[in-house]
């Protein structure tokens, strides 16, 4: 990539985007335009897939809602998804979750808890959004 | 001002526009040019000006010789674009991406990627044959026509041949940005050629034609 295109791409890129790994749930909030005007509508969910790079990059939500799973691909660095926080964080050992899809009830739920490598503390007090840190003690 | 500039294809990304839509765009460098010659009616036959990009590293004699008529290096590429009002423009000028102020979409002319000597099926979009039954027509484009009548082939007869490499506009790209200080201008969309290929960047004649 030419290096004034990964500039225009940087400029693109949110700069508030918590530290988390496939595996947490996370809760986003997506503008939607209707005519002339928008609404938010949250979204929470197990990040399933972190797929792409750059301002390409997308995660992908699962969530059981009313016994049905649904999943839902966002857009990581659009300025319509906001609001991205990190409710759990979860211990996984890949990095694609796609085996939840075939499990129900009790197997598909994702372990809480992460081992930290040293320095991810210190990483995650530098982001603006802080709460995550006083959960992951657990 | 019907004026364009010489440039170069840097790359495509993707940006959000002001309502935060993802868009694919198209990096386009323009860096200054310099104005090489200012054709008049009177002297060639028709008006317009030659725009000049980079510095050629070994000119020969000609392209040395007329570089230095305008007082300007010898360039790497050069290019004419027909315009009414030479008498804004001289020989030994530089030409910035300023004119592209204001412009709401461009086309975008370059060389293609060659494909090389390419099938049907890549070329024309024809579909292929069966892969079974004792098909032998997998990727081949099979009948070219009728035969006694009217024994021939006839002419335009969609057929494998090089692909590519010959000169494409991208017409009316809307401008997504333009970064004058990096002398960047940035496109909806797809440019012709290789990243890093010579583009010929002129205003929309689409817009031009609705204006006028």
């Amino acid at each position: 990539m030419h290096p004034a295109v990964r500039e225009i791409e940087k400029t693109a890129l949110k700069d508030n985007i918590p530290d988390f790994k496939v595996g947490d749930t996370v809760r986003v909030e997506v503008e939607i335009v209707e005519g002339d005007r928008t609404r938010t509508q949250p979204f929470e969910g197990v990040v399933i897939a972190r797929k792409g790079a750059g301002p390409r990059e997308t995660i992908t939500l699962r969530r059981i809602a009313s016994g049905v799973g649904v999943e839902r691909i966002f857009l990581l660095h659009s300025p319509r998804v906001k609001n991205l926080k990190v409710v759990r964080h979860g211990k996984v050992r890949r990095a694609k979750l796609y085996y939840l899809r075939r499990k129900v009830g009790k197997k598909a739920r994702v372990k809480e808890g992460r081992i930290r490598r040293p320095g991810a503390k210190a990483a995650e007090k530098k982001a603006p959004e802080d709460e995550t840190t006083a959960e992951d003690t657990s | 001002m019907a004026l364009g500039m010489l440039g170069k294809k840097l790359g495509m990304t993707t940006a959000f526009d002001e309502e935060g839509r993802a868009v694919a765009v198209t990096v386009l460098e323009l860096p200054l040019n310099s104005l090489t010659q200012v054709k008049t009616p009177e002297r060639d036959g028709y008006a317009a000006v030659q725009l000049g990009l980079g510095e050629k590293k070994r000119p020969n004699k000609p392209e040395a010789g007329h570089a230095a008529k305008s007082g300007v290096a010898p360039p790497a590429a050069l290019r004419e674009f027909r315009t009414a009002d030479v008498e804004s423009f001289k020989a030994g000028d530089v030409v910035d991406i300023s004119i592209f102020e204001g412009v709401t979409a461009v086309d975008v002319r370059a060389r293609s990627k060659g494909r090389g000597f390419a099938g049907v099926i890549k070329r024309h979009g024809f579909h292929r044959g069966p892969k079974t039954h004792g098909s032998k027509a997998y990727r081949r484009p099979k009948s070219i026509g009728a035969s006694a009548t009217p024994s021939k082939v006839y002419k335009g007869k969609r057929m494998p041949g090089h692909m590519g490499h010959r000169w494409v506009t991208a017409a009316n790209l809307k401008v997504f940005r333009l970064d004058a200080e990096k002398s960047l201008l940035i496109v909806k969309g797809a440019a012709p050629g290789p990243n890093g290929g010579f583009v010929v960047v002129s205003p929309s004649r689409k817009v031009a034609r609705v204006e006028s």
